[in-house]
């Protein structure tokens, strides 16, 4: 049902936890679905230096957070937020269709953790 | 890697005896049990004979047995059967909100059809109150149709006592009795139900095969037409093979039937006591000694099932889950959710369902692998046990 990419992000996913002092963080999904995702990032020069997850949820919201925090790490901001959910679920090789809607809310965690970076910074490139 | 299987309650192994059986009458005795030659006349002994076996299992006369393909056509027969038969008597139909969805799903089109449909609501462990149907019953209530053990909590209903109120409105009464079949002696006469539904498969059988009782005198309406099988009230050529096999599964229920309960309740209470111990916060569903002998099934909030069920199958291990991933909608299980069971904590519902061939040790095994990945997926879990569990649904916050 899930590809060797999602099986392998999913048993040893990568960047679990949480950053201290960390610059921006998303919280999306919702108990009835039952997927909920945290993620924070770090942010310096308009780079994202460090991305973290916490992550209640099935194999593919496990999978899609891991995988997100990897593809996010070094790319600029905007970058980072072209990453769509539908490019996370390309980079895991696919995900089964009933999967598509529910647990693949990675990019959008990511979103709201560049979104909250922006806020905290008043919309300029953080005040460094 | 050995499996250690441990989802009895989807399905179950065939017995080599039940298996051989049937074999016989696909390979050698393969004629159709309507044809008039020597080999028809022996099929169609065979499936008396199966009948007697199963009628034999459930106190019942076997003129009261009618095969069908499974549990799913026979509550499907038994809910439009009597619905249809006795519509100018009533319209009102009274089930559970923690039937399987063969009931449930049955009863959504016969909503659709016209017909009334009550969904009593369930106490905390999933038992329904035998005064909430005496409240529910109406004039226009043609049938109750009430589970005689749950299939996911393993909760055992009180359907003898709603036998008792429905007889005083003259009110028919139907069982699925799927999942207490092989596990605890089943009476018919001794319930008072009027129609009752068997599986084949979850009792060591082959799939596909199952049956309705039908109590002598009530009358149903076919569902299926054909030719004058099953008495006319299921057309089809006897799946000769899949009733034989039944009614071979049925015998070694009867023989077997007081050792399996009480090994089964044993493992069982080793399972959960195991289960208590080791795993903080694990909370028990259902009801702890009213509950099916092969039945476990716990929540273990923060923790979401189908990720449970993936490391454990790693490990060699078959369970199941009420998450949302694995009931094939967008919601953890109705017999959770009925309960009152919030939905992040049914998200993180494991069912481990016992069968004849587990031992202690493969129990033992189980206790020793679940807890770390409990831990491991706690410590990922973007909640704790009590904390709050507001997330936003996309936009920013």
């Amino acid at each position: 049902m899930y590809t060797d990419k999602v099986m392998e992000h999913f048993t040893s996913p990568k960047n679990v936890g949480e950053i201290e002092d960390f610059d921006g963080e998303g919280r999306v999904g919702n108990p009835v679905c039952g997927d909920m995702m945290a993620m924070q990032i770090k942010v310096e020069d308009n780079v994202i230096t460090d991305a973290k997850f916490r992550t209640f949820g099935c194999g593919a919201a496990i999978a899609t957070s891991s995988i997100v925090t990897e593809m996010a790490k070094g790319k600029t901001l905007e970058e980072a937020e072209a990453i769509s959910n539908k490019a996370v679920a390309e980079a895991l090789g696919g995900l089964p269709t009933n999967k598509m809607h529910c647990s693949n809310l990675a990019a959008d965690a990511l979103h709201n953790a560049i979104a909250d970076y922006r806020e905290r910074t008043g919309g300029d490139d953080g005040g460094a | 890697m050995k499996r250690v299987y441990l989802d009895h309650s989807a399905t179950t192994p065939v017995h080599p005896r039940v298996a051989l059986a049937a074999m016989n009458f696909m390979m050698n005795e393969y004629g159709n049990a309507s044809s008039v030659h020597t080999q028809g006349q022996r099929a169609g002994q065979a499936v008396e004979h199966a009948r007697e076996q199963v009628a034999g299992m459930i106190g019942a006369n076997p003129r009261e047995i009618i095969f069908t393909s499974g549990a799913t056509e026979a509550d499907n027969l038994a809910l439009r059967g009597i619905a249809e038969m006795h519509r100018e008597r009533g319209d009102h139909i009274i089930t559970t909100a923690v039937e399987h969805h063969a009931i449930l799903h049955a009863c959504d089109a016969l909503e659709k059809d016209g017909f009334r449909i009550t969904r009593l609501a369930v106490d905390g462990e999933g038992r329904v109150d035998p005064d909430d149907v005496a409240e529910a019953i109406e004039p226009g209530t043609i049938l109750i149709s009430v589970m005689l053990a749950n299939n996911e909590v393993g909760t055992l209903q009180p359907v003898e006592e709603i036998v008792e109120i429905a007889r005083e409105h003259d009110v028919w009464v139907h069982t699925d009795a799927v999942q207490v079949a092989g596990q605890l002696p089943v009476d018919v006469d001794a319930l008072g139900v009027d129609l009752a539904s068997f599986s084949a498969h979850k009792m060591y059988g082959p799939k596909g095969v199952g049956c309705l009782y039908i109590r002598r005198g009530t009358r149903i309406r076919a569902q299926m037409f054909g030719g004058h099988h099953e008495r006319w009230l299921r057309a089809g050529t006897e799946n000769v093979p899949g009733i034989v096999g039944f009614g071979e599964a049925c015998a070694l229920a009867d023989e077997e039937l007081a050792y399996r309960r009480s090994h089964l309740t044993a493992l069982r209470d080793h399972l959960i006591e195991g289960l208590e111990a080791r795993i903080p916060d694990v909370m028990l569903n259902g009801h702890r000694t009213e509950r099916l002998p092969g039945n476990v099934n716990v929540c273990i909030p923060g923790v979401e099932g189908e990720a449970m069920l993936l490391h454990l199958d790693m490990k060699g291990i078959s369970a199941s889950s009420g998450s949302a991933c694995t009931s094939g909608s967008l919601e953890a299980s109705h017999v959770l959710l009925a309960m009152g069971i919030k939905h992040e904590i049914a998200h993180g519902s494991l069912r481990l369902t016992l069968g004849r061939e587990n031992t202690r040790e493969e129990i033992d095994y189980l206790l020793e692998i679940l807890p770390p990945i409990v831990e491991n997926l706690r410590a990922m879990s973007a909640w704790k046990p009590g904390e709050d569990t507001t997330f936003s649904s996309g936009g920013g916050n």
